[in-house]
């Protein structure tokens, strides 16, 4: 049996040749799982309502519509929450970049008084939580529930983040604020103008996972907004989409009316499918162009721990 | 000058230092150190009109309750369940991947490959558990349409609507989002081996797959070792989201996990002690696993470094 894998075909063996085959078409076979579910999607949404109930569509529409699309941009609680989901993203990203950066930079020296402890009481938190149930009552006491601060200021502080940032700081040079310092430049000036700048790669991996994190989040629409229509999110409303349909198999997606016209045109399942790319498709832009930030960043927070 | 006053002196030097961090300080109490005195809910019966002071002062009894509660034992046996099983298959789909794919010649395929596979962690788990209902689903599914057209099976089978095969979904839901991803870091791990032993393997004439075993496999141990202990260290966190979604009210048996108890009884029901009670019961078991574990992750770290 050895001898037969050690066959030569032309400049390789047969073993090597029979492994490379198969590999080759495991990978192929993984990446088209991965993808498929996704590009499925794509044709359902783009191919007309009622032809889609036929089944049968997998990679292409069989009868090309936008009419899924149309209704969901026309539906008013839509655009409410694409300008909800677009403006959480937004400042959460800013100010979580912003205020982890400034702790991290505030960690980093070594000449700061009580560091050993400032450090642990920001990592402290890391570990415990207090949970649901007391995090509710805060948010409630602070008057928070149904307004829009509930997206940006709970979520403020993250330690994971600051680790990141903060051992990306540690290995620059100390000649770089050592000068500056003895310019007369205060801390808050070496943090803004000579720190921050050198730190852009970090702070891409950091702004990445924050928006991606903003981008994706229901939970907290779902536990102290949900009576308020005014702050819906796409997630959040792609979650009640999806709760309909789990619970009801065939509901007929109520908040796009309910009369017969429209319900012959859009089903629960294209305008699932059309939600889904609209949620998805802020990610699927930015995907390709910072993979590399993504993937540095994975190294670097296990590295660095 | 004494040592108060030299550090006196030191702290007025660093003025803006503290400025920069005490409201960062002052926020993280606000926000991770002050609600842990709502940990005081679970030894009370609290009534939000009444307030911590208000509220009668009944002990251990939520605990006594909870632990007798048949509903709560079989949430925290979800858990467990789920949670290890997500843990397990994820390692061992992540490495397998990181390993054929470090064995694939081709750039093109390699790099195609990657990107795609890493896709899928950045979608939210809702739109994640919405492909994974319309790929299960009986009605023209894409799961159920290969099985039957290979002849596995002849009439679709109900994924999602059988408790027997709730915990398989979640993991391979799991598996679907995240395999790609945590391969990163093998990949990594495994590009990071010294060259020179693949060569010294090969003179020995060793095959490919000893190679793997012997060599590669080796090469990511330690990586494998830490990260298996950090994971398993947040190992009651990692259910929630698909389990939430997915599992229907036929599935509540198998679905339910601590973190919807807490969510069911606090939020639905409104018994907000029982609730916090259940949350302070799986913080603290997070807790020892986060120290026990990290403790034999160090003594590991050593035995290695010897």
């Amino acid at each position: 049996m050895k001898n037969f894998w050690r066959i030569r075909v032309g400049k390789h063996n047969l073993g090597d040749l029979t492994f490379h085959t198969v590999n080759g078409i495991v990978m192929i076979f993984i990446a088209v799982i991965m993808i498929y579910p996704f590009w499925n999607t794509i044709a359902v949404s783009f191919n007309d309502a009622q032809d889609t109930l036929r089944g049968g569509i997998t990679l292409f529409p069989r009868a090309f519509s936008t009419y899924s699309y149309e209704s969901v941009f026309k539906n008013k609680l839509m655009g409410t929450a694409a300008v909800n989901s677009v403006l959480r993203t937004v400042l959460s990203t800013v100010f979580g970049v912003l205020v982890g950066s400034m702790i991290a930079y505030v960690l980093s020296r070594r000449e700061l008084i009580g560091r050993k402890f400032i450090t642990a009481y920001f990592l402290v938190t890391m570990y415990i939580s207090a949970g649901l149930i007391p995090t509710y009552f805060l948010i409630k006491n602070l008057g928070m529930l149904n307004s829009f601060a509930v997206y940006i200021v709970p979520g403020l502080v993250s330690v994971y983040n600051i680790i990141v940032i903060k051992s990306f700081m540690q290995s620059l040079p100390d000649s770089l604020t050592e000068a500056a310092m003895v310019d007369g430049a205060g801390h808050f000036r070496c943090y803004w103008q000579i720190v921050l700048p050198c730190c852009k790669p970090v702070l891409a991996t950091v702004a990445l996972w924050c928006a991606v994190g903003a981008w994706n989040q229901w939970f907290d629409t779902f536990l102290y907004a949900s009576g308020a229509d005014h702050l819906t999110t796409l997630q959040y409303e792609m979650m009640k989409l999806l709760s309909s349909a789990m619970q009801s198999g065939r509901d007929n997606s109520s908040i796009f009316g309910n009369n017969q016209q429209m319900a012959d045109t859009i089903t629960p399942t294209s305008i699932r499918a059309a939600v889904t790319i609209v949620a998805s498709v802020p990610i699927l832009v930015v995907y390709p162009f910072m993979q590399k930030y993504f993937v540095k960043g994975v190294t670097l927070g296990a590295t660095k721990e | 000058m004494s040592k108060m006053q030299k550090t006196l002196k030191r702290l007025a030097g660093q003025k803006v230092l503290f400025l920069m961090i005490l409201p960062c300080m002052i926020y993280t109490f606000i926000f991770s150190y002050y609600p842990l005195s709502g940990w005081i809910m679970a030894f009370q019966n609290y009534k939000p009109a009444k307030g911590y002071s208000g509220s009668t002062f009944v002990g251990l009894d939520q605990f006594k309750f909870l632990f007798q509660d048949i509903e709560f034992w079989r949430s925290v046996r979800n858990t467990l369940a789920m949670s290890l099983m997500n843990l397990v298959f994820s390692f061992v789909f992540a490495i397998v991947f990181a390993l054929l794919l470090n064995e694939i010649k081709s750039l093109g395929l390699k790099r195609i490959t990657q990107t795609v596979s890493y896709l899928p962690h950045f979608l939210s788990w809702i739109i994640v558990c919405s492909l994974v209902s319309n790929m299960l689903s009986t009605n023209d599914g894409m799961v159920n349409n290969f099985l039957m057209a290979i002849g596995l099976i002849d009439k679709p089978v109900l994924w999602l609507g059988e408790q027997k095969y709730f915990w398989w979904v979640t993991t391979f839901s799991n598996v679907w989002k995240e395999t790609g991803w945590n391969s990163i870091i093998y990949i990594a791990a495994i590009s990071g081996i010294d060259q020179a032993l693949y060569e010294a393997a090969e003179l020995d004439g060793a095959s490919r797959f000893q190679k793997m075993w012997h060599v590669t496999l080796p090469g990511i141990r330690s990586t494998i070792v830490v990260l298996l202990i950090m994971n398993l260290g947040w190992v009651l966190n990692a259910s929630f989201e698909v389990p939430y979604i997915l599992g229907s009210g036929l599935l509540q048996d198998v679905s339910q996990t601590i973190d919807i108890f807490v969510l069911k009884y606090g939020m639905s029901i409104g018994n907000y002690s029982l609730a916090t009670a259940a949350g302070i019961f799986k913080s603290v078991i997070s807790l020892l696993l986060v120290f026990g574990t990290n403790a034999v992750a160090n003594k590991l770290g050593e035995n290695s470094l010897m």
